[in-house]
């Protein structure tokens, strides 16, 4: 590659964009990075980070029998990750004590443990084949096909559309269950989906950034938003906003130093996250100091320490 | 071949008296702290502790220094911090994934640079450190990992009596002066420990299979609490001993996979056998 970063900005994004795989890695970026912005905000509404976590190693398995079977990666990755959605879905508490309790918990855990095992064996079954166990779990920004951001794009407006429906009864549902049942919401039903739909997004995100790192992604923008702001309908497009950035830069970053995208996209993620801590710390310490009189508002859902 | 002169033949065999031996102490360690992982509802923080482990582990690899050192370094460092944060309000589950998160592109830069520097078998270290290579243990790796895990099952035999009482019950338990306050900590820098033990057996990733799956089982077996403890230490240390001779029986099988699946079946058998008694999951009655 004889591509050299300069001081002039617009020139190395010109470089960047001339050649067709960096193209397809922005192009396949943006789907991934506005699906798991929007989607990842609901998982953190919901506390679902790990039912979300272990939907996305359940993509490597996928990718990797798929890699041993001849079949396309994308076949495995979502035919994986959708058939772990619907397991998880159809424990007793639909995934949602996930984190929290008991063996609801250890049987995600189970599942997760069982999934990893299974994509070692198809690896070491298809024997020689560990750069592309590196690229299966962390990613790589060279290998996008054109067929494959077709795939993105197609589920990627598939996941939003659905999420958009689904939207505000999801919403009612993460934030208060007992209510939004006894007003008449299927909730079991709104968490099986909001799962399945879950699951398409860490499948399609897994491609680019790997099974492991997909979760960065899911987690880190929408962690940061929910520092910033209460309000889900300013939450939201910042969730987008944030993941966006994150993996565009990610990408440019990648592409002009040797250390993998992964790295980089995580990076700035934890580097946003930090940053929205410290200001909503500020923020706390202001407001305090200028109510000294009213006891400070207590967190939304405080958790149980045990 | 008849079965007792085949497993005789099977304890002759130098690796597969190391990987025993390591295989045993290791599965009891992660039965039996599993057992209060499950319990006190901390499996997503397991779950980061373990991929902490791998950054450990390569970072150790791309600074030359031992590998063990590198593993519990970061495991009981980032348990000791999950232990801290979490005490605090505002602290929940995507905090820790969103730490877990970068920890893990952490391993990925240290893996490049590793891979940069040390030229040839750099793949092989990252994929043994993530899935672990219990029939490659040497008989020096074998002594010091069931020393380690005899010395922090030793610890865990201190802290196991206020363990669970903090566990089953933590404003009772603090009323009646169990030190509540710093065995939260304590507690996520002993599971560090296991899975920075755990790793070098079965990898970072298949931790659960030993830490998770086990408890899981037990708990759906019996509501007794020390009962369910001792159960998931020895289903632990069955699914490893099953495990090894299934990869010695099919050589193509990488044992890592053969002890997962047999801790995931004797899960689903324990279902299957608490369904057909119409038992109820215990864990509601135990921790709700």
């Amino acid at each position: 590659m004889t591509a050299h970063l300069t001081l002039n900005l617009l020139a190395d994004v010109r470089q960047l964009l001339s050649y067709h795989f960096m193209l397809n890695a922005l192009r396949a970026g943006t789907v991934v990075a506005v699906v798991s912005g929007a989607i990842g905000y609901f998982m953190v509404l919901r506390r679902q980070s790990f039912a979300g976590h272990t939907l996305a190693v359940v993509g490597f398995p996928g990718a990797a029998g798929a890699a041993w079977l001849g079949l396309a990666p994308s076949l495995g990755y979502f035919g994986f990750c959708l058939a772990a959605a619907l397991l998880i879905a159809a424990l007793p508490g639909g995934g949602r004590a996930a984190g929290g309790a008991g063996e609801e918990s250890a049987a995600i855990g189970t599942l997760q443990g069982f999934a990893l095992a299974c994509g070692f064996l198809f690896v070491s079954l298809s024997q020689g084949f560990l750069s592309g166990l590196t690229s299966l779990l962390f990613g790589s920004i060279t290998g996008i096909t054109d067929n494959q951001v077709l795939v993105l794009l197609g589920s990627g407006l598939v996941s939003l559309l659905l999420l958009a429906v689904l939207g505000r009864p999801l919403l009612f549902a993460s934030v208060d269950q007992d209510v939004a049942r006894a007003r008449g919401l299927r909730v079991r039903l709104l968490s099986a989906a909001f799962l399945l739909l879950l699951g398409v997004a860490v499948a399609g995100t897994s491609q680019v950034t790997g099974s492991l790192l997909v979760f960065a992604l899911l987690v880190a923008p929408a962690a940061t938003a929910s520092r910033l702001t209460a309000r889900p309908a300013v939450g939201l497009p910042l969730s987008i906003g944030i993941a966006l950035l994150v993996t565009w830069l990610g990408e440019a970053i990648a592409f002009y130093s040797p250390y993998q995208i992964g790295f980089w996209v995580t990076s700035l993620a934890f580097a946003a996250f930090l940053l929205a801590s410290g200001y909503q710390a500020l923020a706390d310490r202001r407001f305090r100091s200028d109510h000294r009189s009213q006891p400070a508002a207590a967190p939304l859902a405080e958790p149980v320490r045990r | 071949m008849n079965p007792l002169a085949g497993l005789v033949h099977l304890l002759a065999l130098p690796f597969l008296q190391h990987a025993l031996a390591a295989g045993t102490a290791i599965a009891a360690l992660s039965g039996l702290v599993g057992y209060f992982v499950v319990l006190r509802g901390q499996v997503f923080a397991g779950d980061a502790l373990s991929h902490v482990s791998y950054t450990g582990a390569l970072a150790a690899l791309a600074a030359g220094l031992d590998l063990r050192f590198g593993l519990f370094a970061a495991t009981v460092g980032v348990g000791l911090l999950l232990g801290v944060l979490g005490g605090r309000a505002g602290s929940d589950d995507a905090v820790i994934g969103v730490v877990f998160a970068w920890v893990l592109g952490l391993g990925v830069f240290f893996l490049a640079y590793y891979t940069n520097s040390a030229s040839g078998t750099n793949g092989a270290a990252s994929a043994s450190v993530l899935f672990g290579s219990i029939l490659g243990i040497t008989a020096g790796q074998a002594l010091v990992a069931v020393l380690i895990a005899a010395g922090l099952l030793a610890v865990l035999g201190v802290l196991a009596r206020p363990l669970l009482f903090a566990s089953l019950d933590p404003r009772v338990a603090a009323a009646r002066g169990v030190p509540v306050g710093w065995l939260g900590p304590v507690f996520l820098m002993l599971v560090g420990a296991t899975a920075a033990e755990a790793t070098q057996a079965i990898g970072a990733l298949l931790l659960f299979g030993l830490l998770a799956a086990p408890p899981a089982a037990a708990l759906r077996l019996t509501s007794r609490p020390w009962r369910a403890l001792a159960l998931s230490g020895g289903l632990a240390v069955l699914a490893v001993w099953l495990g090894l001779a299934a990869a010695y029986a099919w050589p193509r099988l990488p044992a890592s996979f053969t002890i997962m699946t047999c801790s995931t079946a004797e899960y689903l058998v324990a279902i299957g056998w608490s369904v057909r008694h119409k038992l109820l999951p215990r864990d509601r009655l135990a921790t709700r």
